[in-house]
């Protein structure tokens, strides 16, 4: 993947490749999310669970590009410290916003699993806690960089504080686990394969494509907006220069 | 060394005598300490409980107070339009200015903090613990917050944004802290969750400027 940052931090290279790209992600997302949720909601019911094992198909996912985005947003942001790179940044600012709705899609869907099966909404345990400061993680990069008005400046200080972010996540992680932990371990990626029969796993998994298709088309409309904002930010600079 | 030396008791004198230092620090935790009973409950026991706990959150906002003018002062007069000029590099003076925040505001606090938890009933023998995490868990807070004030610089409503950014960075002190002195009054060991601050505060230490100089180094450009 080393190829892709280089092959797109040309501006016109990317524009051209993200003008179909995007599109095409999203019609995949659609595709894949329509078979899974199908899939998801014919399956049989969980002996323990119930009808609620439904609420996986879409939480894990959710919780997966919770993470996701925020390693999207860490290596776009040391891109744009060390190289000064304007796509760059718009990348990690186009990120941030999905990242903190995917982390909150989680928060509320694991909220809305955990009355029926734990018997509350939340409790204090170490993976949701997690996920609870890598919310708020968001939300300090997001009010961080609205609050500046230069955009130069506040594209830098927001790459410090992601880097920042990116060195504290697993500390943070592992000290909440340390903590307390009473949610149960992944079952998708436990010692000697997946601990979940077909009929889960198939549409979990399909649901994870179409999450991660849905994220790559929404951040590649965002960075492409971000991009027609600034030339048309320089565009008026210019007309009123002249 | 002695350029050195004098940026530290440059730092410190600034930080003990304007906007309050540790008068106000100590007042706010005292505050905090004062309203918490207030709030839950006067019986003992349940006052007991939480007692260390409730010290050592408040501890962690207090040393939020003071940040705010850790970089700002500096910012907004030019005098670190100079210290970036002078020969000491910006990561130690970064340093020295953290030290000295700790110097002012970080021990007294941590002498208030065993007399806060007393009050609220924890036993007399947690006393000296509590003073060290509180040494230690002030070194982690403050050059965690040095990171939130110094990338703040700049901004609109800069202090309220330093708490919004350096609060979660403080859950692996407060936790590591917080677990050690819960360990020690209930009797379990709690030398691992001590030392893991101590880990966290060397951490701090050591990465902390380095972010820090960078947050100034794009501010004053």
């Amino acid at each position: 993947m080393t190829w892709a940052p280089a092959f797109l931090s040309n501006p016109e290279r990317f524009m051209a490749f993200s003008r179909w790209a995007a599109p095409m992600f999203g019609v995949i997302a659609v595709a894949l999310g329509t078979v899974g949720l199908y899939l998801g909601f014919t399956a049989p019911e969980d002996y323990q669970q119930g009808q609620t094992v439904r609420i996986m198909f879409i939480h894990v996912p959710a919780a997966q590009l919770s993470m996701f985005a925020y390693a999207c947003l860490g290596v776009a942001s040391f891109l744009s410290l060390i190289f000064r790179h304007a796509l760059a940044d718009a990348a990690a600012q186009a990120a941030a916003p999905l990242g903190a709705a995917f982390t909150f899609l989680a928060l509320i869907t694991g909220a809305l699993w955990g009355r029926p099966m734990w018997g509350t909404w939340w409790v204090w345990d170490g993976r949701l806690t997690s996920v609870l400061v890598l919310f708020l993680l968001y939300i300090a990069y997001i009010a961080l960089r609205a609050s500046m008005d230069d955009e130069v400046k506040a594209a830098r200080a927001g790459a410090i504080l992601a880097l920042v972010g990116v060195i504290n996540l697993p500390i943070i992680h592992y000290s909440v686990e340390w903590w307390n932990s009473l949610h149960q371990g992944s079952s998708l990626f436990a010692e000697g394969g997946p601990a979940m029969p077909a009929v889960f796993l198939v549409p979990l998994l399909l649901m994870s494509l179409a999450y991660m298709s849905a994220f790559g088309s929404l951040w590649l409309v965002r960075i492409r907006g971000e991009v027609w904002r600034r030339r048309a930010e320089a565009a008026a600079l210019r007309m009123a220069g002249t | 060394m002695s350029r050195l030396l004098a940026l530290l008791q440059r730092e410190t004198a600034l930080a003990w005598g304007r906007g309050g230092g540790p008068l106000v620090a100590v007042g706010f935790y005292a505050g905090v300490a004062t309203l918490l009973p207030l709030a839950i409950g006067p019986e003992p026991q349940r006052l007991a409980a939480i007692a260390t706990g409730a010290a050592w959150v408040a501890l962690a906002l207090a040393s939020l107070l003071s940040l705010d003018r850790l970089f700002e002062r500096d910012f907004e007069d030019g005098a670190l339009d100079l210290l970036t000029l002078s020969p000491t590099p910006l990561e130690l003076t970064c340093f020295i200015k953290c030290l000295g925040q700790w110097l002012a505001t970080g021990a007294p606090l941590a002498v208030a903090a065993p007399v806060a938890a007393i009050g609220l009933g924890a036993s007399l023998n947690l006393a000296p613990l509590i003073f060290a995490c509180a040494l230690l868990g002030g070194l982690a807070f403050a050059f965690m917050g040095g990171i939130g004030a110094a990338l703040s610089l700049g901004a609109r409503r800069g202090g309220l944004l330093t708490a919004v950014i350096v609060l979660p960075l403080f859950v692996p002190p407060v936790i590591f802290g917080g677990g050690a002195l819960d360990s020690f009054a209930n009797g379990l060991p709690w030398r691992g969750g001590f030392a893991l601050l101590g880990a966290y505060a060397a951490m701090a230490v050591a990465l902390g400027p380095v972010a820090m100089a960078a947050a100034c180094r794009n501010a004053l450009s």
